[in-house]
């Protein structure tokens, strides 16, 4: 039997998908969005939100590299000696919102503010029930 | 009606394995009253807090049952600012004319690992491995960097000049010296900062006895007046810890707001300070800090701390006694140590790290999760 595989929450990203595209919410008042999306408006308080798709493309703005074992609730593997640092940015999507998110490339030399990435999903940890958990990041966009 | 402070207690931060961390807020406290000349059945109402170490009304099973108002405060990183704003409150509103402010805390060693549901996010946000105030405070300095020419030199500055001050406190936790070569070569932690950029999470407590001026001098000849509490949280588009999206419009970052607000209601300026602690969760923390608290201009910080300017005889001297670098987050005592630190500046009782020059004006500011601030000024 094969390994089913299951997003790590509701609303994230689009799944299953082709050309899967991140999540969030549009205030119908202000036009500010959110991710994740919310039913508030940070910015004008209003409760007139629709969830929208957010892209799946963007530039990092800022990031850093994750590199030593997270305590829980990091659900990732365990063990120290099996923990592959990761990176962390901030992504501009083409709405203008920077959304956090794991990132693929994973050493100082392989990041640049500025540089373009794209959504990728990928498995997190394996449940308890052996299905795959996915989380989405991003990766390096690679010139065409 | 000013407010004065009149009593400093402390409980060395780092780790006391033999203390609770309520224990060590009682140590605080009768230090405190002691300073003041003042007995603990004499206080009237009191405010404190720690993230995990317990109820802070719990001390009244260590002090003795008086019968006071005891009110426990959480408000996250700035918890011991918002109980002094609180006992500011109380004193000015006419209440209440003497008080006790207590902060202590007791946090096992390595990163914070908060539940991300106590911070309004899904556990996803946790899970992934996201929820880490290492990057963020890495984040905002690469970003900050980026934008206004700050070095790694520049970072390690900051560090070299919180140990140095931290050797000659002999309350700090960390008391060795290190070198700038040795903090360039110490572990990466969280791009770009190292393992000596960072705080860590400890123990520790801090008192402060505080009245209302009118009666001040019937305790010390010498009280150190409160001129304003202020405490803000975040505005929509501020780059804060704990968010998953960021808007792209820009706003004022917490510390921009409280800084502005201390400032208006004391009457003075950046220039007119003569002493100052700033949030030093890394050495990032403080750099931003410097500009965002008024006191430079973004991007002038790394000819500032190349000449100097931030050490204890600069002409803005910043985390006199080692900051948080050299001694340590214990969250609900944080705010209030940068508090009993200026106070002993200005009274000219901080031994071997006393800035000269007779200072009469003290700053503190705190930030923290969830993206909050909170700004004190004392003068004498």
């Amino acid at each position: 039997m094969s390994v089913q595989s299951q997003p790590i929450a509701d609303n994230l990203f689009t799944w299953p998908a082709e050309s899967p595209e991140l999540l969030g919410s549009r205030c119908r008042r202000c036009g500010e969005h959110a991710f994740p999306a919310q039913p508030d408006c940070r910015s004008c308080s209003a409760s007139d939100s629709e969830t929208v798709a957010l892209g799946n493309r963007g530039t990092l703005w800022t990031w850093t590299v994750q590199s030593f074992l997270p305590k829980p609730p990091y659900a990732g593997p365990a063990e120290p000696e099996h923990f592959i640092p990761y990176g962390v940015g901030y992504v501009e999507m083409p709405c203008g919102l920077r959304v956090e998110a794991r990132l693929k490339p994973n050493t100082p030399e392989s990041l640049r503010i500025g540089m373009p990435m794209k959504l990728i999903i990928e498995p997190l940890y394996r449940d308890t029930d052996g299905n795959d958990v996915l989380i989405f990041a991003f990766d390096a966009e690679t010139e065409a | 009606m000013d407010v004065a402070i009149i009593g400093l207690g402390m409980h060395r931060f780092g780790r006391t394995q033999a203390l609770s961390g309520v224990q060590q807020g009682a140590v605080a406290v009768r230090a405190a009253l002691a300073d003041a000349g003042v007995a603990w059945k004499q206080i009237q109402f009191a405010y404190g807090g720690s993230q995990d170490a317990g109820n802070a009304d719990a001390l009244v099973n260590e002090l003795g049952l008086t019968g006071l108002q005891f009110t426990n405060i959480w408000n996250g990183c700035a918890t011991g600012g918002s109980s002094l704003h609180a006992a500011y409150a109380a004193i000015k509103s006419g209440e209440y004319d003497l008080g006790v402010v207590v902060g202590f805390d007791k946090h096992p060693p390595g990163a914070f690992n908060p539940d991300p549901a106590e911070w309004g996010l899904g556990n996803w946000y946790g899970e992934a491995g996201l929820m880490l105030t290492t990057q963020f405070f890495a984040m905002k300095i690469q970003r900050y960097m980026h934008d206004h020419g700050i070095t790694e030199q520049a970072l390690a500055r900051v560090a070299e000049k919180a140990f140095y001050n931290g050797s000659i406190n002999p309350e700090a936790w960390r008391r060795q010296a290190l070198s700038q070569e040795e903090i360039l070569a110490s572990m990466m932690v969280s791009h770009p900062l190292r393992k000596y950029m960072f705080c860590s999470p400890a123990e520790g407590a801090v008192a402060l006895v505080v009245c209302s001026e009118k009666i001040a001098r019937q305790f010390t000849a010498h009280p150190v007046t409160l001129k304003t509490a202020v405490v803000r949280s975040r505005y929509y588009g501020s780059f804060e810890v704990f968010s998953p999206s960021q808007a792209p419009v820009v706003n004022d970052a917490p510390t921009q707001t409280a800084s502005r607000a201390a400032f208006e209601q004391a009457g003075i300026g950046p220039g007119d300070v003569d002493v100052l602690q700033l949030q030093d969760t890394d050495s990032g923390a403080e750099i931003i800090h410097m500009a965002e608290n008024g006191f430079c201009e973004h991007g002038e910080q790394e000819r500032l701390l190349r000449d100097g300017a931030t050490r204890i005889d600069g002409r803005m001297p910043v985390n006199t006694d080692g900051g948080c670098l050299a001694n340590g987050e214990p969250v609900g005592a944080s705010g209030l140590r940068q508090v009993h630190e200026v106070c002993l500046q200005l009274r000219c009782q901080a031994g071997a790290r006393q800035v000269p020059g007779d200072p009469r004006v003290g700053y503190t500011h705190v930030y923290g999760a969830p993206g909050v601030s909170g700004v004190n000024i004392v003068t004498r």
